[in-house]
């Protein structure tokens, strides 16, 4: 993706955002409802893909709402919308979970990592990207994304998984095309235990 | 921009202290919602089928997570997630029956942030009630599964009463046939109530699959050496090995001597409201050797008295044979 189009996306989604937010509020202070003191602040600076981002994030947003649709990274994919598929999947702090069934501020402190953040500055693609494309892994591609950010958290504490460890891992994503032994060849392939 | 978050609007709150919890949980009663992982909640919020006004997330609260050792036993904090159930130490080699149980929920995703108390205090996954409709539990009066042509495969086969929905939890199953007992905190103190007596049946509170209240906030659980490194066997059964609710599923402790069963704890998964105790197993096995011969001698029993529903018969034998697989201790 162009770093820059993202730039201008992020900074246009910052701009969009604040206005509903400001309607937000004003909504709450005129319908009058008396909530305890000290709710969360709004705007956040979350660490996503390495960079810190300034953005307003609704108290009951999730964080697939906020990448997708503030900070312009629509690699995570919106299956279900509710953590029966795992195309939404991203790392925080090294470990995948569902970004539509977590709220941005459950993991505010966290390092958010997305497909996006894999590559290297150079372009060069993650390991697990590159066995995926020489494996033929995807199908639609729709899962794909999903798919290689759990490779990736499983290579990440387990360098070199055998096939069944892989399979296991794997399987909070489903894959509607049923590429599930592509993406398995993938995962060996990254881990250098198939030539 | 067109897209839309499927949450509702609503507030949160990220109290660091059990006690500051406590007083929102309290001063909100009603119109609160405790989140630990909140795997079990955001389906719920986003089909609008239960409507807080505030979220109370607890992740904050540092005094609810880890795993220690205590006199007798060891306390899991109630925000320990199932992944980390799954390889603690302390759990794996003593308590292997939990983590075997927690191995077996939902998917690799979910138990990355899905916490143990969200997983005991999760709500019934009756599809007409997750829907949003009117039933018993709901508030209603009517159950829509217990009907001719309800769809109630996965529904119970013991102790109904007006509503026939089953116990979801696969850590509450473990926890039962390990004397588990669950640390509440609350604006009134602390209590600690056994795993069994926590969880409670449409016939005692039709609203409610646990004793927790509004201002209830559960912030351990401890399991006492007594079936430290016992002999277990679990297994669920679920339509698919991913995502899927257990049909029907087993966890039994067993205390083993020379070959003979001295005592022991049967519990059975997803065939009443309440993990269930199989009683008369236990019973009838003490005494006996632990094989084949005494687990085709015993394994009936444990579906005596069970009604079943339409589409569910395929619970009883599925059940008896998991029953058999456990008194005989191998698959
Ligand atoms: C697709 C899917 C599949 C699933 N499959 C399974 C399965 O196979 N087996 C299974 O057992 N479960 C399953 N679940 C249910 C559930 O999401 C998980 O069991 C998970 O452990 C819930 O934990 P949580 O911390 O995310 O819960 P939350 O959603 O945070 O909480 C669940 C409930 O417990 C209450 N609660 C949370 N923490 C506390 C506390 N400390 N004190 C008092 N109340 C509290 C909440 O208010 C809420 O009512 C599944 C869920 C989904 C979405
Ligand atoms: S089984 Fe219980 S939860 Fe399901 S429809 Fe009947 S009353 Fe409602
Ligand atoms: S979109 Fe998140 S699991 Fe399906
Ligand atoms: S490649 Fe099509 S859904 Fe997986």
């Amino acid at each position: 993706m162009n770093p820059k189009l993202t730039r201008r996306r992020f900074i246009k989604g910052v701009i969009a955002s604040g206005v509903a937010a400001a309607s937000t509020s004003l909504w709450y202070s005129a319908s009058g409802q008396n909530r305890p003191a000290g709710a969360v602040e709004r705007l956040l600076t979350i660490n996503v893909n390495g960079q810190s981002r300034r953005v307003d994030v609704a108290p009951q947003e999730t964080l697939a709402h906020t990448l997708r649709y503030k900070l312009g990274l629509t690699g995570a994919k919106l299956g279900c919308n509710r953590g029966e598929c795992g195309s939404c999947t991203v790392l925080a702090d090294d470990v995948n979970i569902y970004s539509c069934s977590t709220l941005t501020h459950e993991v505010k402190n966290k390092a958010i990592l997305t497909v996006e953040g894999l590559r290297a500055a150079d372009g060069t693609l993650h390991p697990v990207q590159a066995a995926f494309i020489q494996e033929l892994s995807p199908a639609c591609g729709f899962c794909t994304s999903g798919q290689i950010m759990s490779a990736v958290a499983l290579l990440k504490s387990n360098p070199r998984p055998t096939r069944a460890e892989a399979r296991q891992a794997l399987s909070g994503n489903l894959c509607r095309c049923g590429a599930y032994d592509h993406y398995l060849n993938g995962v060996m392939r990254a881990s250098g235990q198939l030539s | 921009m067109s897209s839309h978050d499927v949450m509702p609007e609503m507030g949160l709150y990220q109290p660091v202290s059990v006690e500051d919890a406590v007083g929102l949980a309290s001063q909100l009663a009603e119109r609160g919602w405790l989140v630990g992982g909140g795997q079990d909640t955001y389906g719920w919020l986003k089909d609008r089928a239960k409507r807080p006004e505030v979220l109370v997330d607890l992740k904050g609260i540092e005094s609810m997570r880890g795993v220690r050792e205590t006199a007798d036993g060891i306390e899991i904090g109630a925000l320990v997630t199932l992944t980390e159930i799954t390889r603690n130490p302390l759990i794996t080699e003593r308590y292997a029956l939990l983590a075997q149980a927690a191995g077996r929920v939902a998917s690799p995703q979910i138990r990355n942030v899905g916490t143990l108390a969200g997983n005991v205090a999760q709500d019934a996954r009756c599809w007409y009630y997750r829907r949003g409709l009117n039933c018993y539990r709901a508030g209603g009066n009517l159950c829509y599964a217990d009907t001719p042509e309800g769809m109630n495969r996965e529904h119970a086969l013991f102790n109904t009463s007006r509503c026939v929905a089953v116990s979801p939890s696969d850590t509450g199953t473990a926890l039962v046939a390990l004397e588990a007992q669950m640390v509440i905190s609350s604006s009134s103190g602390e209590r600690v109530v056994d795993a069994e007596d926590f969880f409670v049946g449409p016939n005692l509170d039709i609203r409610h699959m646990t004793v927790l209240r509004p201002g209830d906030i559960l912030t351990a659980v401890r399991i006492p050496a007594k079936w430290a490194n016992a002999e277990f066997y679990f297994e669920k059964v679920a339509d698919r090995n991913v995502w899927d609710f257990a049909l029907v599923s087993i966890a039994a402790a067993m205390r083993v001597n020379n070959g003979v069963i001295e005592d022991s704890r049967l519990v059975a998964g997803a065939v009443q409201c309440t993990p269930r105790r199989l009683t008369s197993v236990e019973s009838a096995i003490r005494g006996k050797a632990r094989n084949q011969e005494t687990a085709d001698q015993v394994a009936s029993l444990a579906v005596q008295g069970a009604q079943p529903l339409n589409f569910n018969h395929f619970k009883m034998p599925l059940m008896e044979n998991l029953v058999n697989r456990a008194v005989r201790g191998h698959a």
